[in-house]
């Protein structure tokens, strides 16, 4: 094993120190480090979008990203982006518009879509798209992810 | 928007959101990856480079030497054969002898972490002697050099062969005025679930053993572990855990789930088999790639008068639901339209790729394809539209095919009278401009197997048990599997519906063999049908127990009282009633904790020839399809703005899921004909990732309208039918019948790419065949 250097970063709003190997990535930190096992990997290739983070509050594929990258900075995964109890106004969403199946992809949207509404609180359909244009959701068609999304916007407001 | 018509229920009919979505949404529900147990340790797997090979020899000493290697396995440790089919078992948990695909496992490691384990992996050493490689189902159709299993049809690689006849197909085609003919050739696709599958093994002190599994179908894992580790059932402990889709992927007992199981009996410690997104692509299982050749024959007013089909199926390396493919292939023709003569000759044909296998709408997909084109074809020859021509020959409601499948409830017409008005049909249908056009595609499918696959000993195909203690929380257990589709939501909402009590009242328990009673699991879209009919037994024995307590309590009559609003009252007295509490706990004064238990079991259909029972279902759902199409003639490019989606899976019980599960068939169903495709160079997969193998982006979907109109199915629960496959279907042949409005080519393979398309625009310009002024 190589060296550890300790880490230093916000992980869902407090600050942390984690020793990590450096070839580490962030999805095996949070997952198997951490234990924070709500982030998903679907491929571990970028293909997905299941393991979706936010880093400085931009949606991040957490395979992709070797962890001594968010020395320093700010994380939030989806435990993170979860109240203490109940749900966000997009989780809501997703509930009531039944924008999860077999839910395995829906922590990424979840993150992915929570970081766009706080940058852009009324976005268009087509922006929404984009947005959601790197998770992939075999279950849903995507249409009921959309309309839970447009509706959290409306919603927040 | 759907139809939304009220109904005489209080839950069942509305929009019940999915019981775990809560749990989803947070990232707290529980996958099995997620499983961490004390002392767990990892399992890899070493694949075939080679397409065929005999195994000579294998060395595996100095991976077994390698600190931190805890097991190495090879074939000859557990070579009992298994597969989801009885009759066809050919596969091992580790390949015996020979390896039949790249991808084949050959070999697996137990390590105290991955690198190691890895690193033990690249020290096995194999002497093999390269056998031949059979990358064309046609190299397989007779004797070969070196048949890949020994079961093929006289020394060829033929695994299934069936050849049915039902009428006269040779007279009928003899009188008929007018023939059509159609010859689709479809590559290979796959489930793409986005959860990789994953299993976790525990073998314990107690002589025990417990397996958590990404798995459909709990129940034949269940059997195959038994089976192949020679350890009774009830020693061994299945859980599913939540289940990130499956399609049909995660349905047959896969062999790294024996491995995973064989490595923590072999080390004693939990052992967890985590499959990257190569493994999964290797697994495979998807819809086999097939040709398949369909003729009709119908008389000059547009009667059908016959069906004469050939399929070639290309199998890969193992049976897998093989022998059931087969059969789908021919006999998913028997609806939705009366068809008096039918011939079929299908034919599975082993080769040396993944292994191919059950995917959504299973067999009956590429089928469907050919024929609703064909017969596109034929109304065109007869001057008649397509929505006359199918609505002339719909089957009838209660009825019985030419191969006795028993139809019962069927709207099929409803659907198409819905989907015609709702699309606008009449206006746009040959008027839309070059490049622009709607097509009409149908769909049929079984709502369950009649036939559960394994028949001995015989017992129900759905079994629920209901629990409920002091504290008022009803525990439901059964071993259905709930892989997205919402099955735990419907099986609470059944409860809750007939006790009369809240939804949250209800917990649906996890899938655990220790517990749950058998339900044979999430395939051949069974599960609302047989698990809901069980729910339903199981709740209203519950439902009368507590009627019968209050109608002690009260001093009325049962047959007076009423249930719901979580009371228990007589009816016509808002005044006189019990709350569902009370009640309760006066049935418990004599028994404690009450229980319950429903079951269902199909009832007997089907003729006797051989195969009979292939295809007969206690009901099957119906719909019909209008795709709208707009084709970039310069470059082939193409999208599917609207379609409209007409569908009877009986009465929706919650809509929310039914949408749900049209929704997402429509986008596999796009995926499979816009441009899906396992591609392979020989045998080699060339794209085993989800870059190379896209499925449909967001901005690829079209504006859906669903409508539902089914009628209530006379057998299934509170009226409902499957809608988790048959909404697949009639995707597809909508946007090949609407690209020929479009652009008057008739496109036979799949999937229709863009280089396709202008291919078949310049042929269709060679021919001198104008369309639409272009
Ligand atoms: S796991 Fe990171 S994109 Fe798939
Ligand atoms: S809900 Fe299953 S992949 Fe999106």
């Amino acid at each position: 094993m190589s060296s550890r250097e300790l880490l230093s970063f916000r992980l869902n709003g407090h600050p942390v120190e984690v020793p990590c190997p450096s070839p580490r990535v962030l999805l095996d930190l949070l997952r198997e480090d951490l234990r924070l096992t709500g982030t998903k990997r679907g491929c571990d290739l970028g293909t997905c979008g299941c393991c979706a983070v936010l880093v400085d509050g931009r949606p991040t594929l957490s395979c992709l990203t070797l962890a001594r990258l968010v020395d320093g900075r700010s994380v939030e995964t989806i435990e993170g982006v979860s109240p203490p109890r109940g749900l966000n106004p997009v989780q809501a969403a997703f509930v009531a518009h039944g924008a999860t199946q077999c839910g395995f992809c829906t922590p990424g949207f979840v993150v992915t879509a929570t970081a766009l509404l706080r940058s852009n609180p009324r976005p268009s359909r087509a922006e929404i798209e984009r947005a959601i244009s790197g998770n992939l959701c075999r279950c849903t068609g995507y249409i009921k992810i959309i309309e839970a999304i447009e509706d959290a916007a409306r919603t927040e407001e | 928007m759907p139809s939304s018509e009220p109904g005489p229920y209080r839950l069942l009919g509305g929009r019940i959101p999915y019981v775990e979505g809560p749990l989803k949404v947070t990232g707290r529900a529980e996958y099995t990856d997620d499983i961490q147990r004390p002392g767990m340790i990892v399992g890899r797997l070493l694949r075939s480079p080679w397409p065929h090979a005999r195994l000579l020899s294998v060395d595996v000493r100095e991976a077994r030497a390698l600190p931190g290697v805890l097991a190495v396995l090879t074939g000859d440790r557990y070579p009992t054969p298994f597969g989801v089919l009885p009759i066809t078992h050919d596969e091992t948990a580790i390949a015996v002898g020979k390896a039949r695909y790249i991808g084949d496992i050959v070999a697996a490691v137990a390590a105290t972490d991955e690198l190691t384990a890895e690193k033990a992996l690249s020290l096995v050493r194999f002497e093999v002697e390269p056998l031949p490689e059979y990358s064309d189902p046609r190299s397989g159709l007779s004797k070969v050099a070196e048949p890949i299993h020994a079961r093929g049809l006289l020394g060829s690689n033929i695994q299934k062969e069936v050849v049915q006849h039902f009428g006269d197909v040779d007279a009928a085609f003899a009188r008929a005025a007018v023939t059509v003919r159609f010859r689709g050739r479809f590559a290979g696709v796959t489930h793409a679930f986005t959860e990789p599958m994953a299993t976790v093994a525990e073998a314990t002190p107690d002589g025990r053993l417990t397996v958590w599994s990404a798995t459909q179908v709990p129940h034949y894992l269940h059997r195959a572990l038994s089976e192949v580790l020679e350890i009774p059932m009830h020693r061994i402990r299945v859980i599913k855990p939540e289940v990130g889709g499956g399609f049909g992927g995660k349905s047959d007992p896969l062999p790294h789930e024996i491995v995973c199981a064989a490595l923590a009996l072999e080390t004693g410690r939990p052992v967890k088999i985590l499959f990257d997104r190569e493994d999964v692509f290797y697994t495979n299982h998807g819809r086999h790639p097939t040709q398949n050749d369909v003729r009709i024959a119908a008389d000059a007013d547009g009667n059908l008068l016959g069906y004469d089909i050939e399929a070639l199926i290309e199998g890969g390396a193992w049976s897998s639901f093989g022998t059931v493919t087969t059969y789908y292939n021919g006999v998913l023709a028997m609806g939705p339209y009366r068809v008096p003569n039918f011939r079929y000759k299908g034919q599975r044909v082993y080769t040396t790729k993944p292994p191919s296998g059950a995917m959504r709408a299973h067999g009956g997909t590429n089928l469907r394809y050919s024929i609703e084109l064909a017969l596109d074809a034929l109304a065109e020859k007869l001057g008649t539209d397509p929505f006359d021509l199918r609505l002339r020959n719909a089957l009838p409601p209660n009825s019985t095919t030419i191969n006795q499948f028993r139809i019962t409830s069927t709207s099929f017409v409803k659907c198409l009278t819905a989907v015609r008005e709702r699309s606008g049909w009449d206006a746009k249908f040959r008027r839309l401009p070059y490049g622009r056009g709607v097509g009409l595609g149908c769909g049929f499918y079984i709502s369950g197997s009649n036939s559960p696959i394994h028949f001995t000993p015989k017992m129900p195909q759905s079994t629920v048990h209901l629990k409920v203690d002091m504290d008022g929380g009803i525990a439901v257990h059964s071993m259905q599997a709930d892989i997205g589709q919402g099955s735990n939501t419907l099986l609470a909402a059944i409860v809750a519906e007939v006790l009369g009590v809240d939804l949250e009242r209800v917990h649906v328990q996890r899938v655990d063999s220790d517990v749950s009673p058998v339900d044979l699991g999430s395939y051949s879209s069974r599960v609302t049908f047989m698990m809901g009919n069980a729910a339903r037994e199981a709740a209203e024995s519950l439902r009368d127990r507590l009627v019968a307590a209050a109608a002690r309590t009260l001093g009325e009559p049962a047959e007076t009282l009423e249930v719901g609003h979580e009371r228990i009252g007589v009816r016509g007295r808002p005044d006189r009633f019990v709350t569902f509490l009370d009640a309760l706990h006066a049935a418990m004064e004599t028994s404690g904790a009450l229980t319950a238990s429903g079951s269902y079991r199909s009832p007997t259909m089907g003729g006797t020839f051989k195969g009979a029972r292939a295809g007969t279902a206690p009901a099957y759902s119906f719909a019909a399809y209008v795709a709208e199409v707009d084709v970039d003639v310069e470059t082939g490019a193409y999208r599917v703005p609207r379609l409209w989606a007409a569908f009877d899976c009986g009465r929706a019980l919650n809509r929310l899921a039914v949408e749900g599960q049209i929704e997402g068939s429509i986008h596999m169903g796009l995926g499979q004909v816009m441009g899906e495709s396992m591609n392979y160079r020989s045998s080699r997969l060339l794209n085993p990732s989800l870059l190379e193998y896209k499925i449909p982006m967001p901005q690829q979907m079209p504006k859906v309208e669903i409508l539902l109109v089914g009628d209530d199915d006379p057998e299934g629960p509170f009226g409902a039918k499957e809608a988790g496959e048959g909404p697949l279907i009639a995707t597809l042949p909508a946007v090949g019948n609407a690209l020929y409005d479009a652009v008057g080519v008739r496109f036979s393979e799949l999937p229709i790419t863009p280089d396709r398309v202008l291919r078949g625009l310049d042929l269709r310009a060679a021919e001198h065949r104008p369309w639409k002024g272009a």
